[in-house]
């Protein structure tokens, strides 16, 4: 199997400075891919290129070999799913969220059935964090982008998190992680260094 | 019934300015540092209605031709000043212009063609004018809000878009609220005209000598044609703004985004 990402030779402006400059990299298409390096040095921008939430000034960035551009940008983020560092809860409940695969979902990422008619809002911040997931898989993406998805948790939440990534990637999706924990780094199946 | 409308005299304009030396008096004794501001204000409200006063004579007596050219100066001052305060949005400036005239245009177009109003200066001109600046500060109203409420919501709209929501489903929210935040003054001045006070154009009508019933007719037309201005320069300005908040990608626009790293 081919690369499913590459960046080539890309910039990202910031205000003032480059926050991204000359950067190139692949990522396979399987397994979990660890996007590490110290804080500020763009591993949330890069991460955000690869669902077209942002663009390079300059470079490119491929998706199966083809400039991320050239595909219908709503169709490209079905396929490549992105949840963010704090969960994001949409109002209404647990299953207005999710969508109609609901309890097979909350069920594959750890949730008890009886949580689909909680209200989204009163979840705690690792089930939030789950049912992101959940809504994310209810697109049925091909990859999954996740930016430093266990910081805002506690550590037993985040040890359930953690093995639903590994189980993910296991399952054949393509998954992008960027994290500040070492541990998390190591139990990757490959590391993106990015910056100095 | 007197007729006051041509009573007032500059001596009497004059002695109406012992009520400015009192707000500058008190602004003086509280120390609230307005009495620059109050001598400004009284200067420029003199030679700009002067000014008007002067063109609105011209016009009025028989150079009806320059209405379109005045109304056209009203909606650049209004553009330049509802511009200016919505200019963290991109174009804000063409918003502005395209939500006043849109405003001016549909309602006075409506009120021509159904001959409520006649097709003269006389009527134009006012009623352009009121429509102008309520129009204004609805556009700058949805405007800045608008941006506000999808720069703190940032991380909301993101999580919508990166579902594969379009740009105008991610922004639905906050979008309908900053519409309803730019109709509500004129909705809630429309419910309690006449308890609270009586607006301009019957309050004029009434100085003037008009009867109290031919008075209030023309500010129900007044209001129900301010509610539709203000309806229509909502919708316009808060669909160009949204337009231009984000990339035809469906990307928010780096400035109202601010990646930390």
């Amino acid at each position: 199997m081919g690369d499913r990402f590459e960046y080539r030779n890309v910039r990202v402006d910031g205000d003032s400075a480059p926050i991204i400059q000359a950067f190139s990299a692949r990522i396979p298409a399987d397994g979990l891919t660890a996007m590490v390096g110290a804080s500020g040095s763009g591993k949330t921008t890069l991460l955000r290129l690869l669902n077209r939430l942002d663009d390079p000034d300059a470079g490119e960035v491929l998706f199966e070999g083809r400039d991320v551009r050239s595909y219908d940008v709503l169709e490209l983020r079905r396929r490549v799913q992105y949840v963010g560092q704090v969960p994001v809860t949409f109002p209404g409940t647990v299953a207005d969220n999710v969508g109609a695969e609901t309890p097979h979902l909350l069920a594959r990422v750890g949730l008890g059935a009886e949580l689909a008619g909680r209200d989204a809002d009163r979840l705690s911040v690792g089930e939030a964090q789950r049912m992101c997931l959940a809504r994310a898989l209810a697109r049925h993406p091909e990859c999954l982008l996740l930016d430093e998805p266990t910081s805002p948790l506690d550590t037993a939440s985040k040890a359930g998190v953690e093995a639903l990534v590994r189980s993910l990637a296991d399952e054949g999706l393509t998954v992008v992680m960027v994290t500040h924990d070492p541990s998390q780094a190591e139990s990757a199946d490959r590391l993106l260094r990015v910056g100095g | 019934m007197n007729d006051l409308s041509g009573r007032i005299s500059w001596a009497d304009v004059g002695l109406a300015l012992l009520l400015v030396a009192v707000s500058m008096v008190i602004s003086r004794m509280r120390r609230t540092g307005l009495e620059r501001d109050i001598a400004v204000a009284t200067f420029r409200s003199f030679a700009q209605l002067l000014a008007i006063g002067y063109v609105l004579d011209f016009v009025l007596g028989g150079n009806s031709a320059l209405t379109p050219l005045v109304l056209l100066v009203m909606v650049g001052t209004a553009t330049l000043t509802s511009g200016g305060r919505g200019k963290r949005v991109p174009g804000a400036y063409w918003i502005a212009a395209i939500s006043v005239s849109v405003a001016a245009g549909g309602t006075l177009g409506v009120l021509l063609l159904l001959g409520i109003v006649p097709a003269a200066p006389r009527a134009a001109i006012p009623l352009g004018s009121m429509i102008i600046s309520n129009a204004m500060n609805t556009a700058s109203l949805v405007m800045s809000r608008l941006r506000d409420d999808l720069g703190a919501h940032r991380r909301e709209v993101e999580a919508h878009l990166s579902l594969g929501e379009t740009s105008a489903e991610a922004s639905a929210p906050w979008h309908r609220r900053a519409v309803r935040n730019g109709m509500l003054p004129i909705v809630d001045q429309t419910k309690v005209v006449g308890l609270v006070a009586l607006p301009g154009a019957m309050t004029g009508m009434l100085l003037a000598g008009a009867s109290a019933t031919s008075a209030i007719r023309l500010q129900l037309v007044v209001m129900y044609m301010l509610l539709g201005g203000n309806a229509f320069a909502a919708l316009v300005a808060g669909k160009l703004t949204v337009t231009r908040l984000f990339t035809a990608d469906h990307q928010l626009i780096r400035s109202v985004r601010r990646v930390d790293s």
